[in-house]
């Protein structure tokens, strides 16, 4: 970040916060730790979260969840589209900060940062079709009608791309909100302050707080309390090394949670819907069709 | 006074199987002796009656299964799917053709009753290898991507209460979409998983695409662990799902997990009466209780609860219970003496708490493992019996007095599995069904069994589905 | 139920109560009316049960000619065959009774005359019952007159699918009162008419309250008559009218029931259901004539050990 504008005016710097229940707290602990460009020159100081942090983010995303898994897919669509609309306004201000993040050029920053606006409108527009490409009813052999349809999982621990701050962190964060989780994310520990940003993004947004949570620090401290919560029903591994995930997923079997582990992606490319069929539970519901009057068969 | 109207004895006949005194391991397509010394006894858990010796595989074993499963995957995995298909409708055809002989034996190895084996089990068992044989050629269309992969050699583990139909859960999608086989049956259960391999003899089904593998929990483990299993399938008990869940972790294996429950069957006050009795009945004394998604928790309006557990009681007073093998026997024997011990230990603990329990008169032959059809009222949340799940004919009653109420209560468990709703209120259905964290919520009917219906749980009941077009994702490489 | 003794009192006293009260009555679930019924068909009578059920099933019979041909002479010969319907076995039971039109009842009368047989009379313009009240109570005197000792009388269908259950009650009310303190009286509901498990409940507690003896499914000419879900359910609705009343109601499934395996599903469906009370002709019939015969061709076969043919058993 420039000391100074062009015209030699001292620049206001932000006070980097963290993003919980809809509110910006800085870490309870009262830690920060620095952060650099991929230069190491200083760029800001973020909120070191702590495992207490953690804990009020799980709760706030929980207290979120009722209401946000109860929207209609059509207003969740509309908010997220709404998020796209509000990152575009903001679309300098995210070059830059993806730029100093992972060394681009302003140019390559900025394809990034379309490439995340775009995943925005993408997600925006899966609310209220997944449902049907995944679900639908079943020809049950019997005087049955089902229908199997998918629901959220619930409160979903997302561990953030170490490298990919910006398109990777919503290219894993869209999916889960998308089919009406709420989520615990850990941004990219090196790279948090696209994270961050993103967090005053959704504050403005029509998002509801506590559907999407944003925490800083180190990965290695925050994310084995997410995964050991009992009130977290699902972990996207995506940002852990595969010692840590290791431990992640061990942990997680305390409560058997849905665990994404880590694997290649190129977030520039089309996703499928894997992300979102990760953190949705078929539920099946039956119930007698039978005949329109007492019948006469069945000796 | 009328006599008695007396039922005379109806047994189904044994004379149809003939079972072996001993069995061996069936790997590579054929029995095989194992590396160990190790034999098992499986009983008829009606009588204590020995039924055949099977051995307990060793580790060496497992690898020599899973070797052979990992030798046969190429060929089997790039045969043209209707090619498979066509080796799953042979299998889906000879169960319907064995259906008595196999109902008998499920009957006499597990304790079920012959009126479920024959009229339940069975039909299902057959009905799944039909279904999922027919979507061995068409996996492009199935929603996973245009040339969906099979995933390699799949582990699966499954329990005692449906041995052939679990069996028929695992075996049948994982041979669909191009998987090898190994698969261990329940230690108390072996017996018709043997008789399946006979099954596969008869289809003709190349070697080592389905390998059966007997033991206790030590050799599941041993599978599970295996480096070149690609997949594992576990249905069982919660405690040992975490522990495979954590055994796996850091691995690529992926895994599905159907596990415990403690299901809610909620009635309310304008429920069909006489339905909801029948559905209260089927839901928790259906296979003894011994049901992953039995109604094990009756949520009952508490306006309607006094005239309810009347009828309830009326109703339980006429069942049956007694030899399985009896066409008109509907309460058999429990599995195990250790189910036994523990479904005894759970219901006296319920008694110890306060909660107040009843059975009907009911006579329990002298030999074997039974328990009486058992209902506990005065049951609170904070009741051991109202939390965990007791595997047995065992039935909680509790009350609510509104919907939220009902539903806030049916989800106040780890589990997530089922759950019933009985109103004659469309709106109310919708709604409840709607707010209720469970895989499958059956309205105005209860333990309904499809194999086009996914089946599966929230939460502590495990994850992934089975049956259905969304069963083939555990076993596709996506 | 969702009623009291108080409000039971209460139902029928204005159109407005009896309609609240019978669409306050819990709802059927249809198909899991029927999976019941078809899992209790599904119980295995066998030896000694069966010899049992057979009897058992013979002596309920209501043994019926109901034809615009029936003359003195069929009357009689069914009247015979009910007293002693085996002529080659005397061990077997007689019928609960004969059914005939009513100007039959005296002829019929004669022929059971020292038996335990009774009389039963079909009336109120059987079978659509589309006749001015005066000429269905006319009915009903004239058959009780000539010694009938049961009514089987069927209600207003038209009456009840048009909303006016307090007509259909009145109705039955008067029959039973011109039935007077000898005759019992049987309501006939036509099931197949009323169509829905849900009315058929309703017409068995509109029947009870109003008086009936019994109730019956059906008068045996229209397409759907007796079937094992909707005699399940009226076994439900008199077990529950006792269970709030003390009063006990008889049950008549009536058409259809052609042999013995249908109708022991029928015995076990009332065993099952209400139990041992009912297992007795005063309080369970079947509205039947072809099935005696394969009742006493179950019964030969099970004393001798070989299956019997329709020369052992007489044509009447």
């Amino acid at each position: 970040m420039s000391e100074k504008s062009e015209n030699n005016r001292l620049t206001v710097f932000k006070t980097y916060k963290l993003y919980v229940g809809g509110k910006f707290p800085r870490s309870e602990s009262g830690r920060v730790y620095e952060v650099t460009d991929s230069k190491g020159n200083w760029l800001a100081n973020a909120p070191q979260a702590s495992r207490k942090d953690a804990r009020d983010a799980v709760v706030a995303a929980r207290k979120a969840f009722g209401a946000w898994s109860g929207a209609t897919a059509y207003n969740r669509g509309q908010i997220l589209y709404r998020i796209a609309e509000m990152l575009e306004g903001r679309r300098d201000q995210f070059v830059r900060e993806v730029a100093d993040a992972e060394g681009l050029s302003k140019s390559k920053a900025g394809a990034v940062v379309d490439a995340t606006i775009d995943r925005w409108v993408w997600y925006a527009g899966w609310t209220d079709k997944i449902a049907q490409v995944v679900g639908g009813g079943n020809p049950v052999a019997g005087p049955y009608f089902n229908l199997s349809t998918p629901e959220p999982t619930g409160v979903v621990a997302v561990v953030a791309p170490q490298d990919s701050s910006f398109l990777g962190l919503v290219s894993v964060v869209a999916p889960v909100i998308a089919t009406g989780n709420t989520a615990v994310v850990i941004a990219s520990e090196k790279a948090p302050l696209p994270a961050l940003s993103l967090g005053e993004v959704l504050a403005t947004s029509d998002l509801p707080g506590g559907v999407v949570n944003v925490l800083s620090g180190r990965t290695a401290e925050i994310a084995p309390p997410l995964a050991a919560h009992q009130d977290v029903n699902a972990i996207d591994l995506a940002g852990a090394d595969d010692v840590l995930a290791k431990e992640l997923e061990i942990a997680a079997a305390d409560n058997l949670k849905r665990v994404l582990r880590p694997q290649p992606v190129d977030y520039t490319e089309t996703p499928g819907i894997d992300r979102m069929t990760a953190f949705l539970e078929t539920k099946t519901v039956w119930h007698p069709t039978g005949a329109l009057g007492a019948s006469g068969s069945s000796y | 006074m009328a006599p008695v109207f007396e039922y005379a004895p109806a047994p189904e006949s044994r004379a149809i199987v003939d079972i072996a005194p001993s069995y061996g391991l069936f790997i590579d397509g054929e029995f095989v002796e194992s590396s160990g010394e190790d034999r098992n006894k499986t009983i008829s858990p009606a009588t204590e009656e020995v039924l055949a010796e099977y051995t307990q595989a060793t580790e060496e074993d497992v690898d020599r299964a899973v070797k052979a499963a990992r030798k046969a995957f190429g060929k089997w995995s790039a045969l043209p799917g209707s090619e498979r298909a066509k080796y799953l409708f042979r299998i889906a055809r000879i169960i319907q053709e064995r259906s008595r002989e196999l109902a008998v034996l499920e009957t006499l190895d597990n304790g079920k009753p012959i009126k479920e084996t024959r009229d339940v089990d069975l039909p299902l068992v057959a009905a799944h290898f039909f279904y999922y044989a027919g979507w061995a050629d068409k996996l492009e269309h199935a929603g996973f991507g245009p040339s969906p992969r099979p995933l390699g050699v799949a582990g699966q583990v499954i329990p005692w209460n449906f041995p052939l139909l679990m069996l028929a859960w695992k075996i049948a999608p994982a041979l669909a979409t191009g998987n090898t086989v190994v698969l261990k049956p329940a230690e108390t259960t072996p017996l018709s998983a043997l008789f399946f391999a006979d099954i596969c003899r008869q289809a003709g089904l190349p070697k080592g695409v389905v390998n059966i593998v007997t033991g206790d929990g030590r050799t599941g483990a041993a599978l599970v662990a295996h480096p070149d299993v690609n997949k594992v399938a576990f249905t069982g008990s919660t405690a040992v799902g975490k522990e495979i869940a954590r055994t796996i972790a850091g691995t690529r294996k992926k895994l599905t997990l159907e596990l415990g429950g403690k299901g809610a069957n909620i009635v309310f006050d304008d429920a069909p009466i006489d339905q909801a009795v029948e559905g209260i009945v089927n839901g928790i004394f259906f296979n003894q209780g011994q049901v992953c998604c039995a109604g094990s928790r009756l949520l009952v309006q508490e306006s309607i609860q006094d005239e309810l557990l009347e009828s309830l009681k009326r109703r339980l007073s006429t069942l049956r219970l007694g030899d399985p093998l009896d066409k008109n026997t509907d309460i058999g024997a429990i599995n195990s003496a250790e189910q036994l011990a523990r479904i005894t230990a759970l219901a006296d603990q319920g008694e110890a708490e306060g909660a107040e329990r009843w059975s009907p008169a009911c006579e329990l032959p002298s030999s074997g493992y039974w328990f009486a059809p058992t209902l506990f009222t005065n049951v609170t949340q904070a009741h051991t019996v109202a939390r965990d799940e007791i595997f047995g004919p065992v039935l909680s009653v509790l009350t609510f007095r509104t919907p939220d109420e009902a539903v806030a209560k049916a989800n106040n468990t780890p589990y997530g599995l089922s759950a019933g709703v009985w109103t004659e209120k469309g709106s109310r259905i919708l709604a409840v069904a709607n707010k209720l964290r469970a895989g499958v919520v059956w309205s105005n009917t209860f333990n309904k069994f499809d194999p086009t219906s996914p089946f599966g749980g929230y939460k502590e009941s495990g994850f992934g589905r089975e049956g259905g077009r969304h069963g083939l994702e555990a076993y596709l490489d996506v | 139920m969702p009623t009291t003794a108080h409000t039971l009192t209460d139902a029928a006293a204005s159109d407005s109560t009896l309609r609240r009260f019978l669409h306050g009555l819990p709802g059927v679930d249809a198909v899991g009316l029927e999976a019941r019924a078809a899992s209790l068909g599904t119980r295995s009578i066998k030896t000694t049960a069966k010899a049992y059920a057979i009897d058992l099933a013979i002596s309920m019979v209501d043994l019926t000619t109901l034809e615009g041909a029936d003359t003195p002479g069929k009357v009689r010969a069914l009247g015979a065959k009910a007293v002693h319907p085996d002529p080659t076995d005397r061990t077997a039971p007689a019928t609960a009774a004969v059914c005939v039109y009513p100007d039959m009842v005296a002829t019929a009368k004669q022929a059971v005359a020292g038996s335990t047989v009774k009389v039963a009379s079909v009336a109120t313009a059987f079978p659509a019952g589309r006749a001015p009240l005066s000429v269905k109570l006319a009915d009903v005197r004239e058959a009780v007159a000539a010694g009938a000792d049961e009514i089987d009388m069927v209600i207003d269908r038209g009456a009840f699918l048009a909303g006016q259950y307090m007509k259909v009650y009145d109705e039955i009310v008067a029959v039973k009162e011109a039935c007077g303190t000898s005759a019992r009286l049987k309501v006939i509901f036509e099931t197949g008419e009323l169509s829905t498990y849900d009315n058929i409940r309703r017409a068995s507690w509109l029947g009870m309250l109003a008086g009936a003896d019994f109730i019956k499914t059906s008068t045996g000419k229209v397409a759907v008559n007796a079937t094992p879900a909707n005699t399940l359910l009226m076994l439900e609705a008199v077990r529950d009218f006792r269970a709030q009343t003390g009063i006990q109601v008889g049950v008549k499934p009536a058409g259809g029931i052609r042999t013995s395996k249908d109708a022991i599903k029928f015995l076990v469906l009332v065993n099952e259901t209400v139990g041992e009370d009912w297992l007795d002709n005063h309080w369970f019939r079947f509205g039947a004539s072809s099935l005696l015969n394969d009742l006493l061709m179950q019964r030969q076969k099970l004393a001798t050990g070989r299956y019997s043919g329709p020369d052992y058993v007489t044509v009447d």
